[in-house]
């Protein structure tokens, strides 16, 4: 393998604490070294930015109802498919673009890993097949496990250790990565068109509320040490006045603590913290919740969180909290369609306009900010946009604008229709702080790598780490007199390396690399009655035969890289 | 000694059943039986065994005669008719797996086709529909353990889908439908009185070509608006009465099939149906979904959507994907005399495209792959067999609800024949050297 | 200043072009020979458009002073008038798809036929067909809830079924017959058909007008009737059956009022 020294960039590293300072980065067989001999490759950062390949932490990019999304919506792509050009495969679509314009943008803007946040386990095989097209780019895909059967069964007990051996065996036969839980209970309502909105709902006929699924499924991801913690979006996301369900699923994990040996902190990640920090009582009196949310989340180490900012375009809405789609096209009127999948979850999905002359739409957009402005530490605090449900992943170097830069928070504050509600019901305006470069590095590098339990593979530039290296052209010694430099520059990257290939080369895509696919293999004590369980379950309710329900991995996960638990210990 | 091997997958329609037995020969070369399928699908299996099968691809002689070539004389024929072509047509994919749609995929790119699946000639009107209405619908364990209300409209499934009835809709004892059949009130919709239509607790013989009328009469009830006395052909009473048995349900399901899909207002009938669903959504909980035909016409369509955007029907002549049936779409291409080759692979449009779109099939440079004769392979001037994908060779597939299935090979096929895949990653890496691409 | 250029077909095409450069707007400023290098295409081959026609005349600066003589057989040739926001275009022999599709503005008369699509997702302008239109007139892109939202159409024969699908505003205007499922979807503009309509007339629309002076076949159960008006088209007054629909569907209110398709058929 080739060998590189990228020379002279100014480097931001949270995991060497190294802030901006001149300095080489060594990259031979694939790993960061300390250093090359003198035939490596040079590549010229002066003036210019290195971080490690940024994390994603959560993205809805391959799938059942992601494609349904692309199936849905042809007028997503019209007039903006792409050819084939070079390495790259035609691509299309502007909120759901085709796997393989999806890992070519990711890789552009510096990306060199993301989660697929949500798998339903019976398709994993589909999930498994779009990230196979997703070039360069690691994935992994995170199986929604708040509203299956065998969990609520064994959790309205209390069984833990039951749960445990089925996370176990699930995430071994969908290639899964973590424990997904969405609006936990009120999926499985929805199944008969009802929900659960707090978490202390009932379950229809289950006989469990939201509050024993979540505080169930974080003892059970310590059980076992997974890499990373339970992985949630809530009960009530969206509507006016939900921060306080929210408080209320955050303080589940108080005084609990994490076992595991990836270096992980937190028992429980919160994920698009936007959509769950609303307060008021109707759209009209609709207002931030942001700072009650980040107060708690500061003050109460064992949490992360990541952002789901607005970004203010047309987009496509999906998630497999069923029931709130169908709120959401009763709300706008635009097509609908939903997934229920038998034994474990549902899907749904509906076109959305997040529109800035619509005052909750800047409304939303201000309170994504406020978050991470308001969090204090930036390795527990991730951006994203939900992808694409506040908005397309590709939009990320604009959402850096606004952070790093009052001036471009107030332009978009001024072009508002309704700027004097967005001041009213949010503190955007008052809040000064501007994401520095380092924090960036926190938020979008070493936090996420850290919270999924990747901290020694990704992240950062230690030498042995993967060598996922982003290099960006812009001088962060220099004062920035356009906002709009900020977002060019992290939109196309001068150089990304991905796991030691040099995958973009001013902006354009020069290797496919060597994608792989990141799955959790544990091993656990056997355990005869949950064995017994699903092969029950598999003969009397679900439809497919058990014989028929892995993801084999020769063929759908062509490059596998397991991370090993072992669990049979405990 | 023979073998027994379980959980095999059906490659026949789209309820693509995986619970099939197959015994074959200890040599793992003969397919001896086929146990749990139904009649159309033992027949499916059986079928790979006939004595008089093509084992290798033949060319079409000026004469009308048949004569042998080789695997890589049919490569070169196929390489060069797509390097050449200035717009070539490549239609099927409907019965061969996901991996070799893959590849069809890389080479419609190369040689920049129209693609386009079987979808053309049955839901691709449902495709249209979802576009503009969405689908709120369910995978078929839902149905199963769920469902009191199952409509059947325009399909007749106890003769297309013939293990439907029995593994999801009608007789199945599910986790909350405990009854089977008992657990459930059957309403079809159709002109004719089906062997379907025989089983039901209410059949509405709807009048010809007057679905649209009656769904939309449907949601007027649900209303409780005005209606006439009767529409298509059923009294307003009767309408009434059956919107309230639709909304009294816990958990509904309308199937439907080709009789709404290809019939007068095509997607407009779905469309309309899918509305339907939605309305029935602020009562009760509903859920529609198609009846989808061949076994994996579901997976053409969800990796073309992936890798193009759209899910049947894209052109991809100008060098990157569009989409409009009407324009784009196989029949209208034949008939209009837009393309100048035609590529088939998993279907048969001789047999299935009106006759004013097979005639210019037969004076175009055409290519069919296909394990039968069919009449298809016919008009072409090469047929390439192949592998019987799913018996002699395994690979994904989509179920009619989008749940991909992995399907198993059983038997080795007879020497030296092909897959699709191999057949057209051989025609892909020779179209990479005749377009000059690394 | 005005000024005209005249293409004319000389060479057919062997299979069908999609001429998305012929408009005025992409003319706007050109001399005759940089118009016939303009790109066409032919299936995946990209050729001149001055391969396939002669190329007389210049454009005018902009579009608005551009006028596009379209002769000879243009029967396969796709997008004539694509997007077009000013300028005019005479297209004197039957075309094919997308005539005036996406337009904005500026004035479009075929003298003849045109085929399915034309006059696609429209936003403003005129479009006057002469002879027959196809199916698809008017109508939405697939996909898309925002169809036509203002201009003109006029046709002078009859249309094919789906005009109009998805219609918010500006007016579709038809002498003739038409096919079925006009207006589906529709959540406003107006429709008048001065011929036959077969059924299925109006089916899940929202809001707008449908005026019909002929015969419908059947009529969507959605609809109901409500009283009888007189109206004044095209200074005539005349005696219509009003209907308002489709009832199937959710309605908006405006002002406290519950809006409405109203479906008027002539007495």
């Amino acid at each position: 393998m080739a060998e590189y020294l990228i020379k002279n960039g100014h480097v931001f590293d949270p995991v060497q604490g190294i802030k901006g300072d001149k300095a080489d980065v060594a990259i031979k067989d694939g790993k960061i070294v300390d250093k090359v001999g003198s035939s490596a490759k040079v590549i010229d950062a002066k003036g210019m930015t290195v971080m490690a390949g940024a994390v994603e932490i959560h993205s809805h990019i391959a799938g059942p109802k992601v494609n349904l999304g692309r199936i849905y919506r042809p007028e997503d792509k019209l007039f903006s498919c792409t050819p084939t050009h070079g390495m790259e495969r035609m691509g299309g679509g502007a909120s759901i673009p085709t796997t393989f314009k999806t890992g070519y943008e990711y890789a552009k803007m510096g990306y060199t890993t993301a989660m697929e946040a949500a798998m339903p386990p019976l398709f994993s095989r589909h999930v498994h097949e779009e990230i196979r097209d997703t070039p360069i780019i690691d994935e992994g895909a995170y199986p929604v496990l708040g509203n299956n059967w065998f969990v609520l069964e064994y959790l309205r007990n209390h069984e833990v250790e039951n749960t445990a051996a089925y996370i176990a065996w699930l995430l071994k036969v969908t290639k899964g990565y973590a424990v997904k839980v969405v609006n936990p209970g009120g999926t499985e309502a929805w199944a008969w068109g009802l929900n659960c909105l707090s978490i202390h709902d009932p379950v229809p006929y289950f006989d469990i509320t939201p509050a024993q699924i979540v505080r169930g499924l974080i003892e059970a991801n310590e059980y076992l040490g997974l890499p990373h913690s339970m992985h949630i979006h809530p009960n009530d996301l969206g509507n006016p006045g939900c921060y306080q369900t929210t408080l209320d699923t955050l303080a589940l994990a108080e005084g609990l603590k994490t076992h595991n040996k990836f270096g992980r902190e937190q028992v429980m990640h919160l994920t698009h913290t936007q959509f769950h920090s609303y307060k008021g009582t109707n759209w009209a009196d609709f207002e931030s919740g942001a700072k009650e949310v980040t107060d708690y989340v500061n003050a109460h180490k064992n949490i992360t969180i990541d952002t789901g900012n607005v970004t203010l375009d047309e987009t496509t809405t999906m998630t497999a909290d069923g029931p709130f789609e169908h709120h959401l096209t009763g709300l706008n009127h635009l097509k609908w369609a939903n997934v229920d999948v038998e034994l474990e979850t549902a899907a749904g999905v509906v076109p959305y306009i997040y529109s800035p002359n619509i005052s909750v739409c800047a409304i939303q957009w201000a309170i994504g900010l406020e978050i991470p402005l308001m969090m204090k530490d930036g390795m527990r605090c991730y951006i994203t946009t939900d992808h694409p449900n506040a908005g397309p992943f590709t939009r990320y170097p604009r959402v850096f604008k606004w952070l790093m830069s009052t001036k471009a928070r107030e332009a978009q504050i001024n072009a508002f229709k309704h700027k004097d509600k967005v001041l009213s019901q949010t503190s955007i305006g008052s809040l000064d702080r501007e994401i520095t470069f380092y924090e960036l590095a926190q938020m979008t590098r070493a936090g996420p790598a850290k919270s999924l339990g990747l901290s020694a593979i990704c992240g950062g530039l230690k030498p042995g780490m993967e060598a996922d290296v982003a290099v960006y052209n812009i001088d962060p010694d220099k004062p920035i007199a356009n906002p709009d430099d900020i977002e060019k520059a992290f939109s196309r990257c001068a150089a990304v390396f991905k796991s030691g290939v040099q995958v973009v080369s001013n902006g354009e895509i020069v290797s496919n690399g060597h994608k792989r696919t990141l799955w959790v293999d544990v091993k656990t004590k056997e355990n005869a009655q949950v064995k017994r369980d699903i092969s029950e379950k598999f003969v009397k309710y679900y439809s497919v035969t058990q014989n028929n329900y892995e993801a084999l991995g020769h063929h759908f996960v062509p490059n596998p890289f397991a991370i090993e638990v072992d669990a049979t210990q405990v | 000694m023979t073998k027994t091997i379980t959980d095999v997958i059906c490659p026949f329609c789209g309820t693509l059943c995986d619970d099939v037995e197959v015994i074959v020969s200890d040599d793992g070369k003969k397919l001896l039986e086929v146990n749990n399928a139904c009649v159309i699908g033992t027949e499916k299996f059986l079928h790979s065994q006939a004595k008089d099968r093509v084992t290798r691809p033949r060319m079409h002689q000026e004469d009308g005669s048949w004569k042998e070539v080789s695997y890589d004389e049919a490569v070169e024929y196929t390489a060069q008719m797509l390097a050449k072509a200035r717009k070539p047509l490549m239609y099927g994919w409907s019965s061969t797996n996901c991996e070799a749609q893959s590849v069809g995929n890389e080479i419609a790119e190369l040689s920049r086709a129209c693609c386009d699946n079987t979808a053309a000639v049955c839901h691709g009107t449902t495709l249209i529909a979802l576009q503009d209405e969405g689908l709120p619908s369910c995978t078929l364990g839902e149905v199963k353990n769920r469902a009191d209300r199952v409509i059947f409209w325009g399909c007749n499934p106890a003769h297309a889908h013939p293990r439907h009835m029995s593994r999801y809709s009608i007789f199945p004892r599910g986790f909350f439908t405990g009854k089977g059949q008992m657990s459930r009130k059957l309403i079809v919709v159709d002109p004719r009185t089906t062997d379907t239509a025989k089983m039901a607790d209410i059949h509405l013989q709807v009048e010809q070509g007057r679905d649209y009328e009656l769904l939309n009469a449907l949601r007027v009830a649900l209303r409780g608006e005005w209606l006439p006395d009767e529409v298509a052909g059923i009294s307003a009473e009767k309408i009434r009465e059956a919107a309230d048995i639709l909304k009294s349900g816990r958990f509904g399901i309308i199937f439907f099939g080709m009789g709404v899909t290809q019939s007068i207002s095509k997607n407009h009938n779905i469309d309309e149906a899918i509305a339907l669903t939605k309305d029935l959504n602020e009562h009760t909980k509903f859920s529609i979904m198609p009846m989808r035909g061949h076994y994996n016409v579901t997976g053409s369509g969800e990796v073309f959507a992936w890798q193009f955007g759209f899910p049947y029907a894209v052109d991809l002549t100008r060098g990157f994907a569009r989409y409009n049936p009407g324009d784009t779409s196989s029949i209208d291409l034949l008939t209009r005399g837009e393309i100048d080759a035609m590529f088939t692979i998993g279907s048969d449009p001789g047999a299935h495209f009106p006759i004013s779109a097979v005639k210019p099939i037969a004076n175009l440079p055409s290519v069919c792959i296909d394990p039968h004769l069919t009449p298809t392979s016919g008009v072409s001037k090469l047929h390439v067999p192949v592998a019987f994908n799913g018996v002699e060779t395994g690979g994904n597939c989509y179920r009619m609800d989008n749940v991909p299935i992995d399907c198993r090979k059983v038997v080795e096929p007879p020497e030296g024949m092909l897959t699709d895949e191999q057949f057209l990653t051989k025609v892909r890496d020779r179209l990479k050297e005749l377009k000059g691409v690394a | 200043m005005m000024e005209t250029v005249t293409i004319t077909m000389k060479n057919l095409p062997a299979l069908y072009l999609e001429a998305d450069n012929i408009s005025p707007d992409v003319f706007a400023g050109k001399t005759a020979e940089q118009i016939a290098g303009l790109d066409v295409f032919e299936g995946n081959t990209t050729q001149t458009l001055g391969k396939y026609f002669e190329v007389t005349g210049k454009a005018g600066a902009t579009a608005a002073d551009t006028k596009i003589v379209v002769k000879g057989d243009v029967k396969k040739v796709k997008y004539l008038g694509f997007k077009m926001t000013a300028g005019e275009m005479l297209i004197e022999e039957s075309a094919d798809l997308y005539v005036g599709a996406w337009m904005k503005g500026g004035k479009i008369t075929a003298k003849k036929n045109v085929a399915a699509f034309a006059g696609l997702a429209m936003k403003g302008g005129e479009l006057n067909i002469e002879g027959d239109a196809g199916n698809y007139l008017g109508t939405a892109y697939r996909g898309d809830w925002r169809g036509m939202s203002g201009g003109k159409i006029h046709v002078k024969g009859n249309a094919g079924s789906d005009i109009g699908m998805y219609m918010k505003g500006g007016e579709i205007v038809i002498d003739g017959n038409i096919d079925v499922h006009p207006m589906t979807h529709a959540e406003g503009g107006r429709l008048v058909v001065k011929g036959n309509a077969k059924s299925k007339i109006g089916g899940q629309s929202l809001q707008g007008d449908i005026i019909i002076f002929g015969d419908i076949e059947v009529m969507m159960p959605g609809f109901k009737p409500v009283d009888t008006v007189e109206l004044e088209i095209d200074g005539k007054k005349a005696k219509f059956s009003h209907f308002i629909g489709d009832m199937g569907e959710r309605h908006k209110k405006k002002k406290g009022q519950v809006m409405y398709m109203n479906l008027y058929k002539k007495l």
